[in-house]
């Protein structure tokens, strides 16, 4: 019975419903089922809601990072790649991934995120450099480009992170086999982590490429095709 | 502590406040006073977070709700600056626009390892629990009275242009915080167990092969559920890895730990649940399809997921 809730989520988002309203019949459901009453539900909301005011904190970006674009931040982004022959948008990005994938090893998970890091400088840049390369970019190609940037900066971060041994990952697992009376090791942890890490850099690096190569194909052929075009390995 | 966490909030809920003024007043907007409602209940409930009681709070959120679901929320004008604007001020001020955005990064990284275990006499100055949030909210200040010193802006433009931000993002910026909610009451409502025994039922457990492949898929599948990997470990470790892969097969317990958090982050990378990782970002980068994100995600989490399975599988045997 107590399912019924994550069908109204699957539902709701396979017909296009507004997530927000989605989420909240689900939690309103699933909570009267499991007979609790309509206070203890809202409290629960307002309870829920409170401790998890730490996932907004990304607002805290947005004033200095709106009045940067106001002045052209990204722009410069863009004309700063533009100027590197070298630059196209698959290796923009899997650079700043395995930056972000190294750092978050050695437990600096913060040094990116999408409203300081991927929506002024790394998704301006990517673009900037197939724009350079291939012209004006129909809008679908831009969305695939952005959408790229977002996912390099998921992916390293996820499977970065749980090769640092202080990570909130790996102390609850630890905290779970010690509730269990199971004997584990928060180094040897971290230490089995590295062999899906290292398999994550490689397959999206490559997907990287693979995204070079389907711009290639896709705006290679127009107009605007440049001289060093034939220099692509 | 001198700075906690609270102050993150306060300032977070400011930002949030102060723009619903410009929103109430916003007269290109079709639905101005509720979207301003919308944005005003959002920063309260950020700025007094730990003073309203929970029931109270529960009202305000499902307030927010209703007004997304009726429609209410709309966006209006922003006085953007024209491309033109933008270029002429960038010629300007060139590679130095990058100092301020390049601060916070370096500012966070550097508040929160290097300020760890600073004190004024007894009290810590940066919460220790909350350290990274703690320093990220001090860099974006510290950025932000840089940057408006170097543009030679007011305060107001900042505001403004937050307002420009966050309202883009919407209702996608509260999304999140409803989700980790839903979460919430999934658990005390024992969906979790449900969903292990439902497992547990349907795997030949004779088979360490197809016991690893239910726990990865597991994982996977009721992270995607909950959108967060940490509430499926205890259910699916407890359920499957305990009982049979440590109990029955005695593998060890840090390699199937390890890499069934990692399953658990292909299925984060797959699902919409996961709100502040996939559905944020593509509202911040203005995307058409807000699950563009994911779509782009799936191939390689996929392929994780498989590398996975068979990683845990020859570590186990």
């Amino acid at each position: 019975m107590v399912l019924i809730g994550v069908a109204i989520v699957i539902v709701g988002f396979i017909i296009r419903m507004n997530p927000l309203l989605v989420v909240t019949i689900a939690g309103l459901v699933t909570g009267l089922i499991a007979q609790q009453s309509l206070y203890e539900i809202i409290e629960q909301f307002g309870q829920a809601f409170t401790t998890n005011r730490y996932m907004a904190v990304f607002i805290a970006t947005l004033p200095v990072i709106g009045l940067l674009e106001r002045f052209g931040l990204r722009e410069q982004a863009e004309n700063v790649v533009s100027k590197i022959k070298a630059a196209t948008t698959g290796r923009i990005i899997t650079a700043y991934f395995i930056i972000r994938e190294a750092a978050a090893a050695v437990g600096l998970t913060s040094i990116g995120g999408h409203a300081q890091m991927v929506r002024p400088l790394v998704a301006p840049m990517a673009e900037g450099a197939a724009e350079a390369k291939y012209g004006k970019l129909p809008d679908d190609v831009r969305d695939k480009i952005r959408a790229h940037s977002a996912a390099a900066d998921n992916i390293g971060v996820f499977f970065g992170e749980d090769v640092f041994v202080a990570i909130g990952a790996i102390l609850l697992m630890k905290g779970f086999f010690d509730q269990n009376n199971i004997p584990s090791d928060p180094l040897k942890m971290a230490l089995w982590a590295i062999p899906t890490a290292i398999a994550a850099l490689i397959v999206h690096c490559i997907r990287l490429y693979l995204l070079d190569r389907s711009l290639q194909k896709q705006l290679g052929a127009g107009k605007n095709v440049p001289l060093e075009q034939g220099k692509e390995e | 502590m001198i700075i906690s966490i609270e102050w993150v909030y306060i300032f977070l809920g400011l930002i949030a406040v102060c723009g619903s003024f410009y929103t109430f007043v916003d007269k290109k907007n079709p639905r101005r006073i509720t979207s301003g409602l919308f944005y005003l209940l959002y920063g309260i409930s950020l700025l007094l977070g730990s003073v309203i009681p929970p029931f109270f709070m529960g009202l305000l959120v499902l307030v927010m709700v209703a007004i997304v679901g009726a429609g209410g929320l709309k966006l209006g004008s922003y006085g953007e600056a024209s491309r033109e604007e933008r270029i002429q001020n960038r010629n300007r001020l060139g590679h130095k626009l990058f100092i301020p955005a390049l601060l916070i990064p370096i500012l966070t990284v550097a508040g929160a390892t290097g300020m760890k275990d600073v004190k004024i006499g007894e009290l810590f100055i940066f919460d220790p629990k909350n350290i990274t949030l703690v320093a990220l909210g001090v860099a974006t200040l510290i950025a932000l009275i840089v940057g408006l010193w170097m543009t030679k802006s007011a305060p107001a433009v900042a505001v403004k242009e937050s307002r420009r931000l966050l309202e883009a993002i919407g209702w996608a910026a509260v999304l999140p915080q409803m989700l980790a909610t839903l979460g919430t009451i999934f658990n005390t409502a024992g969906v979790g167990s449900v969903v292990s025994n439902l497992v547990s039922q349907v795997i030949p457990t004779h088979s360490l092969f197809w016991v690893v492949f239910a726990y990865c898929i597991g994982m996977a599948l009721f992270t995607m559920v909950m959108g967060n990997a940490f509430a499926a470990f205890p259910v699916m470790t407890a359920g499957i890895a305990v009982p049979l892969l440590i109990g029955q097969f005695g593998v060890d317990a840090n390699h199937l730990a390890a890499i069934g958090m990692f399953a658990g982050y292909c299925g984060t990378l797959m699902t919409p649940m996961a709100a502040n990782f996939n559905i944020v970002p593509a509202a911040l980068l203005d995307l058409k399809d807000k699950n563009h994100v994911i779509r782009v995600q799936i191939p390689t989490a996929l392929i994780i997921l498989a590398v996975n399975i068979v990683l845990m599988y020859c570590f186990s045997l």
